[in-house]
């Protein structure tokens, strides 16, 4: 079952064109990873899947993504970007909770969607912390400042945040990259975990991360779409020669 | 690799000795200009403080220098900041919201920004004779408390439009995205987050703007502000439904600083000790306006971290 469908997208910041001719699918309740060397356009193409570009100028796109059931394509001009970000969640890089209390956080999109019932953002926010592994350590705490936790615990608070609304689409933009050791193992655990309800696109430059916690893989260098297949294909038998190059640490 | 660069400590010494040289010209200018201030401080107040009793507060000015007070002047200035903050507070942090967050980037903007900087610069007087042709004029305000506080609330304008831009400057795009990435419209960015999170910074903006319009006297003067009142505007509170009246902003006024100015220019003594009585007092108020805006910051400071 594919959940979403990019085809024919490209994009430029003004004149540099930073994705060229992308396709591919995304499978639902798989984790689809994005891998490539620095500045070959991941960040740029997980941007678009919630039209985060809209909100820079400068910023030039056409083709499709597809987002099923519905088949509405997510880039068309006259679809509200609002309307995509409340379908599909982002956590970027850099945890980036609002200076609120934890339980304002959690239950941010809820908020923006105008409930207000009290048992019901309680409900959700425990559940979201639940599913972000987080419960546990601020159950206690739930209205002191997110910025008393540890950058790891931030982090999967973001994730929380995220969850609270259901997305159909998680989108992670190398959601480790600040984390130490333990925290990327929790945060790793995680996702593998929410697959069962939310389908994913990771951005990551860990490649054992991209083996160990992904379904399928797509390589990218200089804005193009070089191979997409199964992880573990990818991983022992690449058809491409840079994709090679690229898993076996010999460029990127 | 052909000519390595050694280590010379003559060339170090020589720097250090530069380095130490700034610093104390810099200690000296800084000197130089918290010494004056201090000696103007204690001149005033040497020679005002002893002047100010209760009386002195409750009594309206007179020909009789020591019964001269400075009620109506206090009242004045009180109701003349009270409609400056009524006039520029929404205006320009409004203003300052959409140059930020709204406007397009382009030569228009530019343009409203340039000239934005460049009133805060103008000549305050230049703003009392443009309130005098239009306030007082064209819209038939009069001498009024009304016109005062337009007036001022235009010069204060470009302050707080310019501190509340530069409070949601200091917001990182990181929150903004988080919040936007969540399915937030743009006002709820702003309402929910950017507001808030720049509440500190635009206070500051807004007690610093206050504490310079209070001070002002040329535009108050132009528009033809009265140096000698003895009677308060009308009270807000009525006997009847629905018992607050806006009648005072009608009434004509006088503040501090015109009062000082009327009684500096007299050629009695005692006239003068009475201005100096009435500078402690601006002093004081402005001080503790400087000093809330810090304190403010500081705690807003605190309490948010990105
Ligand atoms: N706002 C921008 N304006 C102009 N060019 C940009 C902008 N953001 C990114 N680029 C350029 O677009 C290209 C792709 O950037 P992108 O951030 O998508 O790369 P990436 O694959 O995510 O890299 P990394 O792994 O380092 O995060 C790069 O060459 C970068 O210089
Ligand atoms: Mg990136």
């Amino acid at each position: 079952m594919v959940k979403a469908e990019v085809k024919n997208l490209n994009f430029s910041y003004g004149e540099k064109q930073v994705l060229k001719n992308v396709s591919m699918p995304i499978y639902d309740n798989k984790i689809t990873a994005l891998i490539g060397p620095s500045g070959c356009g991941k960040t740029t193409l997980l941007r678009c899947f919630n039209r985060m570009h809209d909100l820079y100028k400068g910023a030039k796109y056409d083709g499709q993504i597809l987002l099923h059931p519905d088949e509405v394509n997510i880039l068309a001009r006259d679809i509200d970007p609002m309307e995509v970000r409340m379908r599909i969640g982002m956590v970027f890089q850099k945890p980036n909770p609002f200076p609120k209390s934890i339980y304002e956080n959690v239950v941010y999109g809820l908020k923006v969607r105008g409930i207000k019932r009290r048992s019901f953002l309680q409900e959700r926010c425990e559940q979201s912390l639940q599913a972000a592994g987080l419960w546990g350590e601020v159950k206690d705490r739930l209205n002191s400042g997110a910025q008393m936790l540890s950058g790891g615990q931030q982090q999967r608070l973001c994730i929380a945040r995220a969850l609270a609304v259901e997305p159909e689409l998680l989108l992670l933009d190398e959601p480790t990259s600040a984390l130490d050791p333990i925290s990327t193992s929790h945060i790793e655990d995680l996702i593998v975990d929410l697959k069962k309800t939310v389908t994913i696109v990771i951005v990551t430059h860990n490649l054992h991360q991209a083996a160990r916690v992904s379904d399928r893989t797509a390589f990218m260098y200089l804005g193009d779409l070089i191979e997409f297949d199964e992880t573990s294909k990818m991983f022992t038998t690449p058809s491409d020669k840079r994709t090679e190059n690229y898993i076996t640490g010999r460029f990127g | 690799m052909g000519e390595r660069v050694v280590f010379d400590r003559k060339e170090l010494s020589r720097r250090q000795l530069k380095d130490y040289i700034f610093a104390i010209m810099s200690l000296l200018a800084l000197g130089f200009g918290l010494i004056t201030l201090l000696l103007l401080i204690i001149d005033l107040a040497s020679t005002g403080l002893g002047r100010i009793d209760y009386a002195f507060m409750t009594n309206f000015p007179s020909r009789m220098p020591e019964k001269a007070g400075i009620l109506s002047a206090w009242v004045g200035s009180l109701c003349v900041m009270f409609t400056t903050a009524l006039a520029a507070i929404p205006l320009g942090i409004a203003a300052g919201v959409y140059l930020e967050e709204y406007a397009p980037k382009n030569w228009i903007t530019a343009i409203i920004e340039l000239n934005i900087v460049n009133l805060a610069g103008i000549p305050s007087i230049t703003f009392g004779l443009m309130a005098l042709s239009i306030f007082v004029y064209k819209f038939g305000f009069g001498q009024s408390i009304l016109t005062a506080g337009l007036t001022l609330g235009l010069l204060v304008l470009p302050i707080i439009i310019v501190t509340t831009r530069e409070a949601l400057r200091t917001i990182p795009s990181t929150i903004r995205e988080a919040a936007f990435a969540m399915g937030a419209s743009r006002w709820q960015v702003i309402q929910h987050h950017l507001l808030p999170y720049s509440t500190g910074g635009i206070l500051t903006g807004v007690i610093i703007s206050l504490s310079r319009a209070i001070g002002e006297t040329a535009p108050l003067i132009t528009i033809g502000a009265l140096t000698f009142i003895a009677f308060l505007p009308t009270s807000p509170f009525t006997e009847e439904f629905p018992f607050v009246t806006i009648q005072w902003i009608k009434d004509p006024f006088t503040v501090l600083p015109i009062q000082m100015f009327n009684w500096v220019s007299r050629p009695q003594e005692e006239f003068h000790v009475n201005a100096a009585a009435a500078g402690v007092i601006l002093l004081t108020l402005t001080l503790l306006l400087n000093g809330a805006a810090i304190y403010i910051r500081a705690s807003f400071r605190r309490k948010i971290k990105w």
